[in-house]
């Protein structure tokens, strides 16, 4: 294998040498060398905060090492800015989207192009040509004319994949592509993936799921708290393996669950309708019911209605007609703050948008909803201390790293911001927790950690609503599972007697027969 | 305070920014002055020197940062919200007419005829304020928008006053002027009493001091500052509009009602710009006068907390600079021969140099916010 890889080294097309990076007294990376080849998708693999983005940003030019070189094709080379970046074959499509929302799928690819000229529809229209090559060529398949805020998460990534190659990136970076996308997605960005390395293109692959880098990867290189562990093989390594070199120590993927009778029905929806921004019916005579003691996992394909269902049942969004009740108390098109006064906590799916004030600390975050109770204030002055030390013990308790609860919230890695919201709603005890896509974006250690939060809220005879587009989630950590299907339920089964083609066949619109 | 945060006071990115930036205004304008055929030292020595060179110079530039302190603070407050606040010009206005109308009409021992000009004065300028809140909570009318036709409003409204019966002093054109009850001048009377003019006249210094019409206004902008910075690190009405400023979606998600928060903003920002203008009246002017276009206090306000980098204490500080420049500018026309344009050039440049890289950061920041997922 070593060999092999010297034999080889001529093909690497970036080595990153030594790089050290520190923010302040803190070190995120710590003395990491990373070469990739050419033609390769090379995974990075990593703990949450591990430093992974961390890396990457800085190959794309937006940090510049503390310490260490950046080669390319040879060459040392520094990287200023992510305009330098691209100028010398890197691209990147960052964890969180950077589209112009109001902007359309053209614009937007073509957007900061110095030799196009958005006003001269010429060359719009000349660019506009490429834009469709490409995207014909490598199956990325968009709207060009949709705008940005109308079109689902997989096509804005693949506005951001057109985007880099458009560019001409060589070198693609693509930081946890498929945290946001469905299994069917999911499977067409790995087919583009292969063709774009068949090209001579080389992909760098940020991902928790091994699943995933074991079928797309060549090579993964491990990070842990900062450091380089190993680069490996995929082939020759199996999922523990990579799991196990990532955290240290052994994980088991199974959930942990004793059987479990469920209790009276504690969180009921009556023929709910409610409709999106385009004044479109998105949940559609929807009716469902949640027991105390279950979880209950709503499956369904991206787009059938789940987030608007989520928006009405938290206040977010008007209820059309039907009935939202808690503990039998009506809370139809109540206002947020009296929904959460209910017992209602909601992991929501958007946490950058949604779960977070990016520019306050975590501190500030972890009483988002309870900064006016006591002991965290008394009329009407905030108690820092009790924030500070309440804030400290969610932190050690949910692993937010680093442990500093006067980290803005924006500095954290993508993962740790979600565990901060996790840690905030779960601490609220309510008799239901809604967790939208609760593990996207984490770690195999810290999707344990929330399952058993899950299920410890379940334990604890509280009812949790799980809606997720993994269906390994789903039919690992509920005990019921609903599907919805084009805003309505097309069926509810009992997990244990779940299989995969019965509900992908119930989410594509099919009734169960088993039901 | 302990030693590492000095240290970090002083090496902090903000801090540096503002004096470079200073500096870079100072050295434009000198250019400036220079081609203009003056000598741009001796113009700086002259400000200088007319700024800090008497007791009666520093008192007269704090006369004049009151009122910028107040609007900046206004400024600052509604920006650290998630507001574009242009309608503290207006809002000084109505604290303005508040405060005469109050201070004339109103007969009252000094002891409360004070507080009830400030307090009214607060209010009415505080609900011109909320106006444009409401319009953007219900109605989703930009602030911007709103609160520059209001300030035209504001000024017709003003004018219109002047000229009313009962309220217009006789053959002027500016209202009656308010009872000295209602004046927060020092030794305003007393002053030009004949025992006050003997003991002045045997005190030199305090009669230099005094003789400018020093007022209680800028202990009020003061307490004002405290209270701004209060309120947004320590109170729970401030965490909620700082979370509504920074980030809705998730203030609305986490029960904060996010129309409300605008509404309680843009009020608490109006009434400090009409602090600023009832200030000005009890403190200064002691009328209104008719207007023929605005008088710039809210707009220099804009300057103050952009300066001041929009924190209270930074507004405290950027005002008296601002103040200190537009006093002592006026100085080296009789000292030079410059034209007064030449000085506003100068001002001019210094606050562009200052305002306009934070300007375009803070609005980049906040306009072009990126689709974040
Ligand atoms: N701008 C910054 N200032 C201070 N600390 C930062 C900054 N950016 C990242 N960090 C810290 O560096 C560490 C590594 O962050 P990074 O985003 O690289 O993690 P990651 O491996 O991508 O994690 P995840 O899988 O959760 O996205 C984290 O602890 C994070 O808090
Ligand atoms: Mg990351």
């Amino acid at each position: 294998m070593g060999n092999k890889a010297e034999a080889r080294s001529d093909d690497v097309v970036i080595e990153m040498k030594n790089i050290t990076k520190k923010f302040g007294d803190f070190v995120a990376n710590d003395n990491i060398t990373l070469s990739v080849r050419k033609g390769e998708v090379h995974a990075l693999l990593g703990e949450n905060g591990a430093g992974k983005s961390t890396l990457m940003n800085i190959l794309y030019g937006l940090y510049t090492p503390t310490t260490g070189d950046i080669f390319i094709k040879g060459k040392k080379s520094v990287i200023s800015n992510p305009n330098d970046a691209i100028q010398k074959g890197i691209g990147m499509v960052h964890q969180h989207f950077m589209l112009v929302k109001p902007f359309t799928v053209a614009e937007n690819i073509i957007l900061g192009m110095e030799n196009t000229n958005i006003i001269g529809s010429l060359k719009m229209d000349h660019a506009l040509q490429t834009v469709k090559e490409i995207s014909e060529q490598y199956s990325l398949h968009v709207d060009p004319d949709e705008k940005i805020r109308n079109i689902t998460v997989g096509m804005q990534q693949r506005v951001e994949i057109l985007k880099t190659l458009y560019r001409g990136a060589e070198i693609l970076i693509l930081d946890e592509p498929t945290a946001v996308l469905t299994p069917q997605e999911i499977h067409e960005l790995m087919r583009t993936l292969k063709k774009l390395t068949k090209e001579g293109k080389s992909i760098i692959l940020i991902s928790h799921k091994l699943k995933e880098i074991k079928e797309a990867a060549d090579r993964c290189t491990i990070i842990r708290r900062g450091k380089k562990i190993d680069t490996v093989e995929v082939s020759k390594t199996s999922e523990a393996q990579l799991a196990s070199k990532m955290v240290g120590r052994e994980v088991t993927f199974q959930v942990d669950k004793e059987d479990k009778k469920p209790g009276e029905v504690i969180f009921n929806v009556e023929k709910l309708v409610v409709k999106d921004n385009r004044q479109i019916k998105k949940v559609n005579q929807f009716s469902l019911e949640v027991k105390r003691g279950e979880i209950l996992g709503l499956a369904g394909i991206d787009g059938n209605g789940q987030s608007e269902f989520i928006e009405a049942i938290t206040g977010l969004r008007k209820v059309e007609s039907g009935k939202v009740l808690i503990n039998g108390i009506d809370i139809t098109n109540k206002t947020p703050y009296e929904i959460i006064e209910s017992k209602i906590s909601n992991i929501p799916q958007d946490r950058q948008d949604r779960g977070l004030v990016l520019d306050f600390t975590v501190q500030e975050n972890m009483v988002l909803e309870k900064h006016s109770q006591r002991p965290f204030a008394n009329r009407g002055i905030l108690n820092h201390e009790k924030i500070r030390l309440f804030a400290k013990d969610l932190i050690e308790k949910f692993d937010v790293r680093p442990t500093n609860e006067d980290k803005i919230a924006k500095t954290l890695s993508g993962g740790n911001q979600q565990k901060v919201i996790i840690a905030r709603e779960v601490s609220n005890d309510p008799d239901l927790l809604i967790a939208a896509q609760p593990t996207r974006g984490l770690d195999v250690g810290a999707i344990e950690f929330v399952h058993e939060s899950l299920v410890k809220q379940r334990d604890a005879d509280k009812a949790v609503l799980l809606i997720s587009y993994e269906l390994d989630e789903i039919m690992n950590v509920s005990d019921r599972i609903a599907v919805m299907y084009e805003g309505k339920i097309v069926g509810i089964l009992d997990a244990k007697k779940a299989d995969i083609e019965t509900l992908g066949l119930m989410m594509a619109g099919g009734k169960s027969d088993n039901e | 305070m302990n030693k590492r945060k000095i240290y970090n006071f002083f090496s902090n990115k903000v801090f540096l920014f503002t004096l470079i930036s200073i500096l870079a205004g100072l050295i434009i304008g000198a250019v400036i002055l220079l081609f203009a055929g003056f000598n741009p030292l001796r113009a700086y020595a002259i400000i200088i020197s007319g700024v800090l060179g008497r007791f009666k110079y520093i008192s007269y530039t704090i006369i004049k940062a009151t009122p910028l302190i107040l609007t900046g603070l206004s400024i600052t407050f509604a920006f650290r919200t998630g507001l574009f606040n242009i309608g503290a010009e207006g809002q000084f206005i109505i604290g303005a007419i508040t405060a005469t109308a109050v201070g004339y009409f109103l007969h009252l021992p000094a002891i409360i005829h004070i507080p009830v000009v400030i307090i009214s004065a607060t209010i009415a300028a505080g609900l011109w304020g909320g106006i444009a809140g409401f319009l953007k909570a219900k109605f989703g009318v930009h602030e911007v928008i709103s609160t520059i036709m209001l300030n035209w409003i504001a000024l017709y409204f003003q004018n219109y006053l002047v000229y009313m019966d009962g309220f217009q002093k006789p053959g002027g054109e500016t209202s009656y002027s308010i009872q000295p009850t209602a004046s927060i001048k020092l030794f305003g009377e007393w002053k030009l009493s004949d025992a006050g003019f003997a003991w002045f006249n045997s005190n030199p210094f305090l009669r230099d001091l005094f003789k400018t019409p020093v007022n209680f206004g800028f202990l009020f902008a003061i307490v004002a500052a405290v209270i701004v910075w209060y309120i947004l690190k320590h109170t729970t009405l401030g965490y909620k509009l700082r979370a509504v400023g920074f980030n809705k979606n998730a203030a609305e998600y986490g029960g904060i009602n996010v129309s409300k928060s605008m509404i309680i903003s843009m009020t608490i920002a109006g009434g400090l710009a009409g602090l600023a203008g009832a200030v000005q009246v009890m403190g200064v002017t002691h009328n209104v006068s008719l207007l023929a276009a605005m008088e710039g206090f809210g707009f220099d306000g804009i300057a103050v907390a952009l300066i001041g980098n929009c924190t209270a204490i930074g507004s405290v500080f950027a005002g008296l600079l601002f103040g200190a420049l537009k006093y002592g500018g006026t100085k080296i026309q009789p000292a030079m021969g410059a034209p007064s344009e030449i000085i506003n050039i100068v001002i001019g440049t210094i606050v562009f140099f200052i305002a306009i890289p934070r300007m375009i950061s803070l609005l980049i920041k906040r306009f072009s916010k990126k689709d974040r997922l």
